[in-house]
């Protein structure tokens, strides 16, 4: 009990960081819609450059580079040249995944560095909560620390205000003196290197290695989480830990069930669209109204100006 | 502005991303001009290479038209790779259960492939009208489960007698083969072709010569003024999903009937997304589809070879398809950007 809510945790850990990059950039009006070649170009850079190397940190360092610079190429061409941040994202998703079979075909098989465990002290000694929260490694701790510190920031500090405002309001935030497409800009670039990082963190902890299918459909999974998640920080990591559940559940069962294993790999996306039905559904939103302190938490909507162009006048 | 004059970004855009992709070649240390010699000779260098590129061609602008009438509605209809799957499951469907001649059973498997299609499309259409769910996710999940039906269906119910592998099903009995003109010692695609450039000319007319087409683009620009305006803009998108749907499928039957001759997991064949890329450069407009779509599948046809002889990742011409795309959009915006700069003479910045 106590090793599979441990492995649920570490499973999820990626996408938590990847879904609260991506929450943090949608929150600031822009869609980085490249997840699924993101994460895989950042991945396949991040285990070439660390094999190289021979070291784990710069392997991370450069796919938050790969994921940044994605990112950036989607806000210039949004913000500058008033292009469709889809489009562009689409595009871009293709390409990286396209890039990172190109560029990593060398490096199937081989085995590199890895993330070592790191246990913290005396934490790790509490029964049960001490082994499922606090027996790994740093990636799983960043994955904590990105969800509490984007919780905190959207809705304990004044700058995080702003970001909800040029994401929802862009010209009521202008009028107040906030440079909404420098902070959209930035903020797309921030949720880009932490999609980077979460890239990493599949070649050189979750899974070590590279090979294409390394992080095949997380990228789609982690944007629907997003949605599921209503763009708040907390039901994002829900939605995140529950699919990490189903991962882990999905692997046990294929012990126990092996004629599932052809239907596994698919069963996330049935799910994925009943959960997007059921948040957009009047029951869920009736839910919401009944508790009208907790807007945030069940609200379904998403930012206003999300994938639109600020322009002053 | 001249249409010579427009015409520049986009071959600037052009060099740059050739450049671009001599620079990745000299990376992976490979021989460029080799490189790009065997990308033409692969596509177009004998009969036979013309031959699979244009059957290769055929579902790319089945699936290519039928995104330029969801583009004009204004819908992201990423679910064409699951239409383009259920269209090839339900051909395959025809084939296996219709007894006859191949002058009933072929017009019976493009008519179950529009089908199949069509209702892939409107389940993702009814998701979004009626379930508020975004047709990116509805489509990309009904994507994923037309896949894992695929699969199922080639290793489970339909599996060759014998053995379950995921190689495909037992070849179709040869009436259920779209027949070849026999010239030049090699057989011609002749149906698929005339199938895929109907579906263009059709939608070209659809798009600019009919209220049905007026309405969907007002739809597509504007629905909630469209709304107003006395539209009713929820029959229309399903229409234009329908209409999208039923040319995917119809690539799919393209898949099963004229290239494999039975049904593979990867049916698809991977038409549907590279039709985005083939519609994103047409700049949404169906007149331009025909020789962007023929110079694409030229670079994904030729690219096999590359792996052949000399080794190099097949996915090279996917890289070399994404940067075109993406430079062209850039250089397009590019100039539009320069062109209201002159209009409007900013004050500083």
């Amino acid at each position: 009990m106590e090793a599979t809510f441990n492995s649920i945790i570490a499973a999820a850990a990626p996408l938590i960081i990847a879904t609260m990059g991506e929450t943090i950039t949608e929150k600031s009006g822009v869609i980085n819609m490249s997840l699924e070649g993101s994460l895989r170009l950042s991945a396949m850079t991040a285990f070439a450059i660390a094999f190289w190397v021979g070291n784990a940190l710069v392997g991370f360092a450069a796919a938050a580079a790969v994921g940044a610079a994605i990112a950036a190429i989607i806000a210039f061409s949004s913000i500058r040249l008033k292009l469709n941040q889809i489009a562009v994202g689409f595009v871009l998703t293709l390409l990286a995944i396209e890039l990172a079979s190109f560029l990593g075909d060398s490096f199937v098989g081989e085995r590199g560095p890895r993330v070592p465990p790191l246990p913290i002290p005396f934490l790790s000694d509490i029964p049960f909560v001490g082994k499922v929260f606090f027996d790994h490694d740093l990636v799983v701790y960043f994955s904590y620390v990105a969800i509490f510190a984007t919780w905190w920031y959207f809705y304990r500090t004044r700058p995080g205000l702003n970001l909800q405002g040029i994401g929802e309001r862009p010209e009521a935030a202008f009028a107040r003196g906030i440079p909404v497409n420098m902070l959209r800009f930035w903020y797309t670039v921030l949720g880009g290197a932490m999609v980077g990082i979460a890239g990493a963190a599949y070649s050189l902890d979750v899974k070590l290695g590279w090979r294409e299918t390394l992080t095949l459909n997380l990228g789609w999974i982690a944007l629907a989480i997003v949605i599921f998640g209503g763009w708040h920080p907390l039901r994002v990591a829900f939605g995140a830990y529950l699919f990490g559940a189903l991962q882990v559940l999905a692997f046990q069962l294929q012990n126990v069930f092996p004629g599932v294993a052809q239907v596994l790999p698919i069963a996330p996306f049935p799910l994925m669209i009943l959960a997007l039905v059921f948040v957009y559904s009047d029951w869920f939103r009736r839910i919401g109204d009944r508790f009208p302190k907790m807007r945030n938490l069940l609200g379904s909507e998403a930012p206003a100006a999300m994938g639109t162009v600020f322009e002053r006048e | 502005m001249t249409r010579t004059q427009a015409a520049i970004p986009t071959l600037v855009a052009l060099a740059l991303a050739l450049t671009v992709g001599v620079a990745l070649l000299l990376v992976v240390g490979a021989p460029p001009i080799e490189t790009f010699r065997l990308l033409v000779e692969g596509s177009f260098g004998s009969a036979s290479k013309i031959s699979a590129t244009l059957l290769a061609w055929s579902p790319l602008l089945l699936a290519s038209a039928g995104l330029v009438i969801t583009f004009a509605a204004g819908l992201w209809n990423i679910g064409v790779e699951g239409q383009v799957i259920m269209g090839g499951i339900a051909a395959t469907w025809v084939a296996r259960t219709v007894p006859g001649p191949g002058w009933v059973l072929l017009p019976l498997m493009v008519l179950a492939g529009a089908v199949g299609g069509l209702l892939w499309a409107v389940l993702a259409g009814v998701l979004k009208t009626h379930g508020n769910v975004h047709e990116i996710f509805g489509g990309l999940g009904l994507d994923f489960v037309a896949a894992g039906l695929a699969t199922y269906l080639v290793i489970g119910p339909w599996k060759r007698a014998g053995v379950a592998s995921t190689s495909g099903t037992d070849i179709f009995r040869p009436e259920a083969w779209m027949p070849e003109l026999q010239a030049f010692g090699v057989g011609w695609p002749v149906i698929p072709v005339i199938l895929g450039l109907l579906s263009v000319l059709i939608v070209w007319m659809l798009l600019r010569g009919t209220l049905f087409g007026l309405r969907l683009k007002a739809v597509g620009s504007n629905p909630y003024s469209s709304f107003l305006l006395g539209i009713p803009t929820n029959r229309y998108m399903l229409g234009a999903f329908a209409i999208g749907g039923a040319l995917a499928g119809i690539a799919g039957t393209v898949q099963v009937a004229a290239f494999h001759h039975k049904l593979v997991p990867a049916i698809s064949g991977g038409y549907g997304f590279l039709g985005i890329l083939v519609v994103l450069l047409a700049g949404f407009s169906a007149v331009w589809i025909a020789p962007i779509a023929l110079f694409f599948v030229g670079i994904s046809v030729g690219s096999t070879q590359l792996d052949l002889q000399l080794g190099l990742d097949s996915a090279f011409g996917g890289v070399l398809q994404g940067i075109i795309v993406l430079f062209v959009m850039f250089g397009g915006a590019w100039s539009v950007r320069r062109a209201s700069n002159r209009l409007t003479p900013q004050e500083e910045p």
